[in-house]
């Protein structure tokens, strides 16, 4: 037993080094981004490691304390627009996976008419870059009157997701053996039925991510946002970020902490996540 | 009680009158701009005030972002739905004056107001277009602490280098930029852009003012690579004696005494006129852009609009933004009294308007390129300078002739019909209605994701490629047919592998996605494996830490990975430097952005760095799902750790990983910001992918939208060309497996 254990120690600490290695070259780079935040006035000189220069909150004060003056109040920016940052994220990953799951579902379970160009043409809205596509989508939501509002900037963002997540989702649904919902269906449950009680508790971690994913795009746009919006109050927090960076100056030490800042209720929300991905299993018994 | 009923009839009715019409008179004017800090201060200051005079006028204020104003001002103006009044850089008259966003202000200008050069400036053929507010130019800033006084010639500066203590430079600017080189240029009698609109940057003279900032470079005076933010920390850091820059330096110094708002002391420091060339004997001259408020359509015929223009563009105003903000006043009768704006409003007298005209938006990016490839010393001035002219040309090349729209609309009717024909075939033989009652349930699963994903991303994208057979200058477009496919096919007519041709970008397309693909999965799917172990401490640490890089927005973590990579500044030179100590060898710093080897490595490095956490989120997942007692049974046979792999784990979690790998291949594709914000396209545009050349055509390259569409297109073509023959590959691969 012993060499066995000893084995067995070794091998942790070596996935242990290899995976402080992967953490370090992962956090290199926003360490220097954190060095720049912390920074007052930073000298150009070639360091090795990425210590703050004159280490100041200062700039952190200034993105977090933003404010402006909107017709007679004065508002605080920065809150008005993580909230609604936070808002129209949540609602693109909300709103997104609820227009995937039964899509993809039914492109994993149904064989119906127009099913292979249904998924050639999802696929394809992936490869069109979007270069010369803004005006047209400006024209639509003009037509819809959903100009100006945090719907319409939501349901841009929901449905540029959709194509991914039902990728994502169907090749989750397909792993699923049928037979969890026929036997289901034998009880008496109706195809809904089954899929909401069977399919969506296993499924879980890959909705989860998928729910992520549409939530990460949404959260770091900022040209859409930007353009659809005309009042500051509804932007987002990175429209604000952006601010930092003029034609001819960049405040990169304000940008940055901006940066770190929005980035924390993503990291929050990831660690709230994670521990889904591998749930799924757990709760749905399922045996191959 | 009775006789009160008619009065109070006749009260309402006077409210009923008076209602509307009272709403009506708070007429609402909106203004855009880009300003920020002290001048976004000053001019909310000046609305308040402006308000208090005219409490019938409600104003908006909307501050938009720099990069999306132009974009936000073109999709909003022409639908009516923009601003009544924006600011914005009078250069960009020429353009907007083309697609129909500004209007000429009417009443609101004033003759005899401004100077001379800054009515020249807003003037675009004959008519003044914009109310001129502040003029921007570089000057000198010396540092007090380091240099008495300013040299008289710049060829001085290599001289007084060798005074200077170790790491200080003599003069930082923006050497590599055509922009700031201007002000050289000039001083040799040279112009970017003659007065007909053809390319200035040619010629023994720009050949010469070249070869001048070579000499300071060589003689260490001046950085090398040098971008804004470096001349900025420099000169702040007290390691420039003298820079060359704009006014918005000044924001970032502190008090000229030295003092700072923090309580530190830095450097003092004063503003002075640019000196002259030596060998010309005539003074440098910046180029001069003039802050300019503009009237939409809609805003020049609303007299409230023209009327808070006539304010913002007042003395009171001028003076309080000059105070304020120390803005120099485009006005005659505002004289400045701070010796940092006197400067600049002495140096403003001197410097060269930008020029209005269409083709100036076209001239920057080969004068750029030629610029940079001379200072490298990769092509000898006449060489570049004849290729700069080229690409010049190239770019203001007429649009081709209108092509007759007739055999487009012949494919779409024989389309159409062959379409009708199928339809009606299959109906008749494989019992069409049968097949749609089976689809029916299966498409109330569906309708809702066919109409978001039909109006939302797959109509705006429809219309964009259409327009890909359109060409000519924005708001003034014809119908072409293919003829911007076969010029992109041709590579313009020039040589089929030249820089900057379709066929050379594809080839570095291929090799950026295949070598991020390989390394987003490898490191991916490796680190997904080692989370994924039954027992791991810390298991929730690494997996939040290991999300980082993509959890930052991307934009401000590609520039620290460009910072890093920086020759003279950055961690990687810091790395080879400590590296080349300890093994005792010297090692050369690396200059990463002057080989294409090099500088495609870097921008590599930073998207495998942003692209692996998907793969490894998607692996985790995927690997969620696998269920444990299949790996168990695997090892109790005692296959070995490879061979569980191989054949167990990755076939139970390929299914999920295929579609994030085919969609992140698609993605690295298109990835534009990496390659615009790292290497951006250096040297030479070598590093340009298909997607940021399409971005190139369409936003610098005077806004041919059509033959960037035309890109995107083919981009469209090649990726699902590519897709299927995967697919292929795949399915034969699945079937010799089963075989």
């Amino acid at each position: 037993m012993n060499p066995m254990r000893r084995r067995r120690a070794i091998e942790s600490a070596l996935v242990h080094v290899a995976l402080v290695i992967g953490v370090a070259f992962a956090l290199y780079p926003v360490a220097w981004v954190a060095a720049l935040a912390f920074s007052g006035t930073p000298a150009p000189e070639p360091q090795v490691m990425p210590w703050p220069q004159q280490p100041t909150t200062a700039h952190f004060e200034e993105v977090v304390g933003a404010t402006a003056t909107i017709g007679d109040d004065s508002v605080w920016l920065f809150g008005r627009q993580l909230a609604n940052s936070l808002v129209v994220a949540l609602a693109t990953a909300t709103v997104g996976v609820l227009i995937a799951i039964p899509a993809a579902y039914a492109l994993a379970r149904f064989d119906f008419l127009g099913k292979r160009s249904g998924v050639g043409v999802l696929l394809a809205t992936q490869m069109f870059p979007a270069v010369a596509s803004a005006i047209p989508l400006y024209l639509v939501l003009e037509a819809l009157g959903l100009l100006n509002t945090r719907t319409g900037l939501v349901l841009c963002y929901a449905s540029t997701a959709v194509p991914f997540a039902i990728f994502q989702l169907r090749a989750a649904f397909e792993a699923i053996p049928v037979d969890l919902e026929e036997a289901a269906m034998v009880d008496g449950a109706t195809r809904v039925g089954a899929f909401v009680r069977v399919v969506l508790p296993i499924a879980r971690p890959a909705i989860a991510v998928t729910a992520l994913f549409a939530f990460m795009s949404a959260y770091n746009e900022f040209i859409l946002a930007a353009t659809l919006l005309d009042d500051s109050r509804m932007f987002t927090l990175p429209v604000m970020l952006q601010h930092y960076v003029g034609e001819y100056d960049a405040k990169w030490e304000a940008f940055a902490a901006g940066a770190l800042v929005v980035s924390l209720p993503v990291m929050a929300l990831f660690y709230v996540a994670q521990r889904h991905l591998v749930a799924g299993l757990a709760s749905g018994g399922v045996k191959g | 009680m009775m006789r009160l009923r008619p009065l109070a009839l006749l009260l309402l009715a006077t409210v009923a009158l008076l209602w509307p019409r009272s709403g009506a008179a708070a007429e609402r004017v909106r203004l855009w701009h880009s300003w920020r800090g002290q001048e976004q201060a000053v001019a909310e200051a000046l609305v308040l005030e402006f308000r208090a005079q005219q409490p019938d006028i409600e104003v908006e204020l909307l501050s938009v972002p720099y990069d999306a104003f132009s974009a936000k001002l073109a999709s909003a103006i022409p639908f009516g739905e923009g601003p009544d009044l924006f600011v914005d850089s009078h250069e960009r008259l020429g353009d907007y004056a083309r697609r129909q966003l500004v209007a000429p202000p009417g009443d609101a200008w004033d003759p005899a107001a401004f100077v001379d050069v800054a009515t020249a400036a807003v003037t675009v053929e004959g008519q003044p277009l914009a109310l001129p507010l502040s003029l921007k130019s570089l000057a000198l800033y010396v540092d007090d602490d380091l240099a008495a006084a300013a040299p008289p010639y710049l060829e001085d500066f290599a001289q007084l280098q060798a005074r200077l203590p170790p790491g200080v430079v003599a003069l930082a600017y923006e050497a590599p930029n055509a922009y700031a080189h201007a002000a050289i240029l000039h001083a040799f009698g040279a112009r970017m852009l003659h007065d007909d609109g053809s390319f200035g940057f040619v010629g023994p003279r720009t050949a010469d003012s070249i070869a001048l900032v070579q000499d300071l470079l060589d003689a260490g005076a001046v950085p090398r690579d040098a971008d804004g933010a470096l001349v900025t920390n420099l000169f702040r850091a007290g390691k420039a004696a003298f820079a060359m820059s704009g006014p918005w330096l000044a924001a970032d110094l502190g008090a000229p005494d030295g003092t700072r708002p923090d309580g530190s002391r830095g450097h003092r420091w004063h503003v002075v006129p640019l000196p002259r060339v030596r060998a010309t004997g005539e003074p440098m001259q910046p180029l001069l852009t003039v802050e300019s408020l503009m009237l939409s359509p809609a805003g020049a015929r609303k007299p409230a609009a023209r009327a808070l223009a006539r304010w913002l563009a007042s003395q009171p105003a001028a003076l309080a933004r000059m105070q304020q903000a120390r803005a120099v006043s485009a006005r005659r009768d505002v004289v400045a009294d701070d010796p940092v704006v006197q400067a600049f409003a002495q140096q403003a007298r001197t410097a060269v308007p930008m020029s209005t005209s269409t083709a100036m938006r076209a001239a920057w990016e080969p004068a750029n390129k030629a610029l940079r490839k001379i200072l490298r010393g990769d092509a000898t001035a006449e060489l570049a300078l004849a290729e700069a002219a080229r690409r010049f040309e190239q770019v203001m090349r007429p649009p081709p002739p209108p092509a007759s729209p007739l055999p487009l609309l012949l494919a779409l009717a024989a389309g159409s019909l062959l379409g009708a024909w199928v339809l009606l075939q299959r109906a008749r033989t494989a019992g069409l209605r049968e097949r749609v009652r089976r689809s029916l349930p299966a498409w109330a699963w569906l309708v809702h994701a066919v109409v978001a994903v039909g109006t939302l991303v797959v109509l705006p994208l429809v219309v964009g490629a259409a327009t890909s057979l359109f060409a000519g200058p924005p708001g003034d477009v014809h119908y072409v047919g293919l003829a911007n496919f076969i010029d992109i096919l041709r590579a313009r007519g020039g040589p089929l592998f030249a820089s900057g041709s379709f066929w050379l970008t594809l080839a570095v397309t291929l090799l950026w996605t295949a070598t991020n693909v390989l390394l987003h999965v490898g490191i991916g799917v490796a680190l997904g494996l080692l989370l994924a172990r039954p027992v791991l401490r810390l298991r929730a640490a690494y997996r939040v830490l290991l999300v980082i890089p993509w959890a930052v927005p991307n934009y401000v973590t590609a520039l620290a990975w460009k910072g890093m990579f920086h020759r003279q500044f950055g961690a990687v030179t810091g790395l080879t430097m400590s590296l080349s100590e300890w093994l005792g060898t010297p090692i050369e710093p690396i200059s990463w952005f002057s080989r294409f080897s090099t500088a495609f490595t870097a921008n590599v490095a930073t998207n495998a760095w942003l692209g692996f956490p998907f793969m490894m989120v998607v692996t985790v997942a995927a690997l969620g799902s696998v269920p444990k007692d299949v790996l168990e049974a695997a090892e109790v046979d005692g296959a070995g750790r490879w061979q569980r792999f191989w054949h167990v784990t990755l076939p139970m979690i390929g299914p999920s990983l295929v579609p994030a790998i085919t969609l992140g291949a698609i993605w690295t594709f298109n990835m534009f910001n990496v390659v615009f914000l790292v290497s951006g396209g250096d040297p030479d545009g070598t590093t340009d992918i298909l997607v940021s050349e399409a971005y190139r055509w369409a936003f610098t390259r005077d806004a041919q939208y059509g033959y960037a569409a035309a890109y995107a297109v083919l981009i469209f073509v090649l990726l699902l060309g590519l897709s299927r023959g995967l697919d292929r590959l795949r399915a034969r691969a699945v079937a010799r497996g089963g075989a």
